[in-house]
C-alpha cells in the first residue's frame, strides 16, 4: 500500500475526484442537443460516482471515483424528416441532457473543490507555522 | 522525551493535528453517498492520551459518528456548515496548542544561553 495517508494526499485526491465530476458535466452540456439517426447511437448523460476509500493505517478516509456511469434516461424523439440524419420513418433522436442539472452538478462539485482547497491551505499554513518553530 | 519538555501541550498538538485530518475527510466526502461523518471528542481523547493511551487508540475510543440535523436522501451525513466550523475551531486550537509549544521552547531556549 506504500506510505500512509497524509492530509495533502486526501486533499489532493479528494480535488482529482472533483475534476473528474465536473469533467462528466463539461461533457453532458458539450453534448447537450446532440442529434443521432437511431435511439441506440444516442448520447446518454454520464456521472461519476464517488465511493469512500478508508486509509486504516492513518484513520483517514479519502475519496475514490468507483465508477463513471452512464444515465439510463430515454432520448428524446422528434419528427423531423427533412433532417440528414433522420431514418425511415423521419424522426432523429436528442440526447437526454438537463442542462441545468449539469450546471447545478458543476456548481457542486467547484464549491465542494473550493472548501477543500480552503481546508488545505488552512493545514499548509498551521503545517508551515510548526516547522518555523525555532 | 518530548512530553517531558512540553507537558500536555505536545500531547494537545498531536491529537489536533488528528482531528485535522478526520474533519478533512469529511470534508473530502462530501458527495460520497452513504458516507457516514466522524469526528471524535477532543476532551475525551486528551484525558485518555494523558491516562497513558497512546494516540491513536485515544483518538479510536473518542471517536463518533456524527448525528446529522438533517439527513440526506444519499445517506451521506456530511454537513458542510458543521464540518467548516469544526475544523475552524480545530485550526484555532491547533494555533493557540502551536503557542504555547512555541513559548515553552522559547523559555527553555533563554535557560540554556543564559541570557
Amino acid at each position: 500500500m506504500g506510505a500512509p495517508l497524509t492530509l495533502f494526499d486526501l486533499a489532493g485526491r479528494g480535488m482529482s475526484a472533483q475534476l473528474v465530476r465536473m469533467n462528466a458535466a463539461a461533457s453532458n452540456l458539450s453534448n447537450a442537443g446532440s442529434v443521432a439517426g437511431s435511439e441506440a447511437e444516442t448520447y446518454r448523460p454520464i456521472r461519476a460516482v464517488f465511493a469512500e476509500q478508508l486509509d486504516r493505517s492513518s484513520g483517514l478516509a479519502t475519496v475514490r471515483v468507483a465508477a463513471v456511469m452512464r444515465e439510463q434516461a430515454a432520448p428524446v424523439k422528434q419528427h423531423d424528416p427533412d433532417h440528414p440524419l433522420a431514418d425511415a420513418e423521419g424522426n432523429v433522436w436528442t440526447s437526454p441532457v438537463d442542462e441545468n442539472a449539469e450546471m447545478v452538478e458543476m456548481l457542486e462539485a467547484a464549491r465542494q473543490y473550493q472548501n477543500l482547497v480552503e481546508a488545505l491551505s488552512t493545514a499548509r499554513q498551521l503545517m508551515l507555522d510548526t516547522m518555523r518553530n525555532r | 522525551m518530548s512530553e517531558g519538555l512540553f507537558g500536555i501541550h505536545g500531547m494537545a498538538l498531536q491529537l489536533r493535528s488528528q482531528r485535522m485530518g478526520v474533519i478533512a475527510s469529511n470534508i473530502a466526502n462530501a458527495g460520497t453517498p452513504r458516507f457516514k461523518a466522524r469526528d471524535f471528542d477532543f476532551a475525551t481523547a486528551l484525558k485518555a492520551r494523558t491516562a497513558g493511551m497512546d494516540a491513536s487508540r485515544a483518538e479510536e475510543a473518542a471517536t463518533r459518528f456524527r448525528v446529522p440535523v438533517m439527513p440526506s436522501l444519499d445517506g451521506n451525513t456530511v454537513e458542510m456548515a458543521t464540518e467548516q466550523t469544526a475544523f475552524a475551531e480545530n485550526a484555532l486550537g491547533y494555533s493557540a496548542t502551536l503557542t504555547f509549544v512555541r513559548s515553552r521552547v522559547d523559555t527553555v531556549t533563554r535557560a540554556l544561553k543564559g541570557e
